[in-house]
């Protein structure tokens, strides 16, 4: 599995999201899923998927799939 | 020490615990308890990185296991962040948080300097605070994991010359029970103990005629020992307490203030 698909499953997994949803403009309080909570289990899903750990500014910061991608790019995710 | 088949029933073996404050007193004891039950523990200290590693030594010794130390201000943003990442690192997970390191400066009211209300508020509010959010953090990828604050009597029931450690104590109460609330759908419990009065060097430096008052007050007729806090922590660390969160167990022998 690519890192783009790895961020794309996990943003799945986490926020239970159909196969088909857009995530390239998905922002955070887009979706009801997308609520605090299911910002730190989304957090979590990351974490474990890409075996990082996020910053507290990071989780704070993390306001849309882009941002997601940009912030693990940071712990060493190489994105194409 | 427990017997194997307590220890199936605690299912506390090779969970990865943190006590913080774990030098002496309580902590100490806290860790040790964990350490016998199997658990993999890491001791933290704030300041004094002999005696931490002199604890880490003596507990590896007696368990026959690796325990491991992490030197810490549990107040400090980044010091905290860094100590789970080693956590993380290490282990990969965390299982069990004790927060344990506190602070006591007695001061009447009239006698309340802003330096002992911040530096209480500090270890007591904020660090608890600080290693909740981080250990939550950590226990949330497993959705698992116990965390147990220690508070006191005093946070509960308070005590003439103890305004801002009561205040400090009863903060651990309602961060409990806030916490326990929003972290039970990840399967994480969070409960404190609230210990009385315990036999730790802070209270043998109390003058013999309040030491006797104090023991006078617990019906049960005698002090605590560390020990008795650290096999409550135990029931709250362990499987026994699988279904129990947001709780404040006194262990005061039937204490009045």
């Amino acid at each position: 599995m690519t890192p783009e698909e790895k961020l794309a499953a996990a943003f799945q997994a986490a926020l239970l999201l159909p196969a088909d949803t857009d995530l390239n403009h998905l922002t955070y309080h887009d979706i009801p899923q997308w609520d605090s909570m299911g910002h730190m289990q989304l957090v979590a899903q990351l974490e474990k998927s890409f075996d990082v750990m996020l910053e507290t500014d990071d989780v704070l910061n993390m306001s849309s799939y882009q941002k997601a991608r940009e912030i693990l790019s940071r712990h060493g995710v190489e994105f194409k | 020490m427990a017997s194997s088949s307590n220890d199936d029933v605690l299912n506390v073996a090779g969970k990865v615990v943190l006590v913080t404050g774990s030098t002496r007193g309580i902590g100490f004891a806290v860790a040790k308890r964990l350490a016998q039950s199997g658990a993999n523990v890491f001791l933290n200290g704030v300041s004094d990185a002999a005696l931490l590693e002199e604890r880490r030594r003596a507990l590896e010794e007696e368990v026959g296991r690796p325990v491991q130390a992490l030197l810490f201000d549990v107040s400090n943003p980044a010091h905290v962040a860094d100590a789970y990442r080693q956590i993380f690192q290490r282990c990969k997970r965390l299982d069990v948080l004790v927060n344990n390191a506190g602070i006591l400066q007695d001061r009447l009211v009239g006698m309340i300097d802003e330096g002992t209300i911040q530096a209480t508020l500090d270890v007591n509010v904020t660090g608890v605070i600080l290693n909740l959010q981080a250990a939550a953090r950590l226990m949330t990828r497993n959705k698992s994991g116990s965390i147990v604050n220690v508070g006191s009597i005093v946070g509960r029931v308070g005590n003439a010359g103890q305004v801002v450690y009561g205040g400090s104590k009863a903060a651990v109460m309602g961060i409990t029970q806030s916490a326990a609330k929003e972290l039970a759908a990840q399967n994480i419990r969070v409960n404190a103990v609230a210990p009385g009065f315990i036999d730790t060097d802070m209270t043998r430096k109390l003058p013999a005629d309040i030491h006797e008052q104090r023991v006078q007050s617990i019906r049960m007729g005698r002090i605590g020992t560390a020990e008795d806090v650290a096999d409550a922590v135990l029931f709250f660390a362990s499987d026994l307490s699988r279904y129990v969160t947001g709780q404040v167990l006194g262990v005061d022998g039937g204490m009045l203030i």
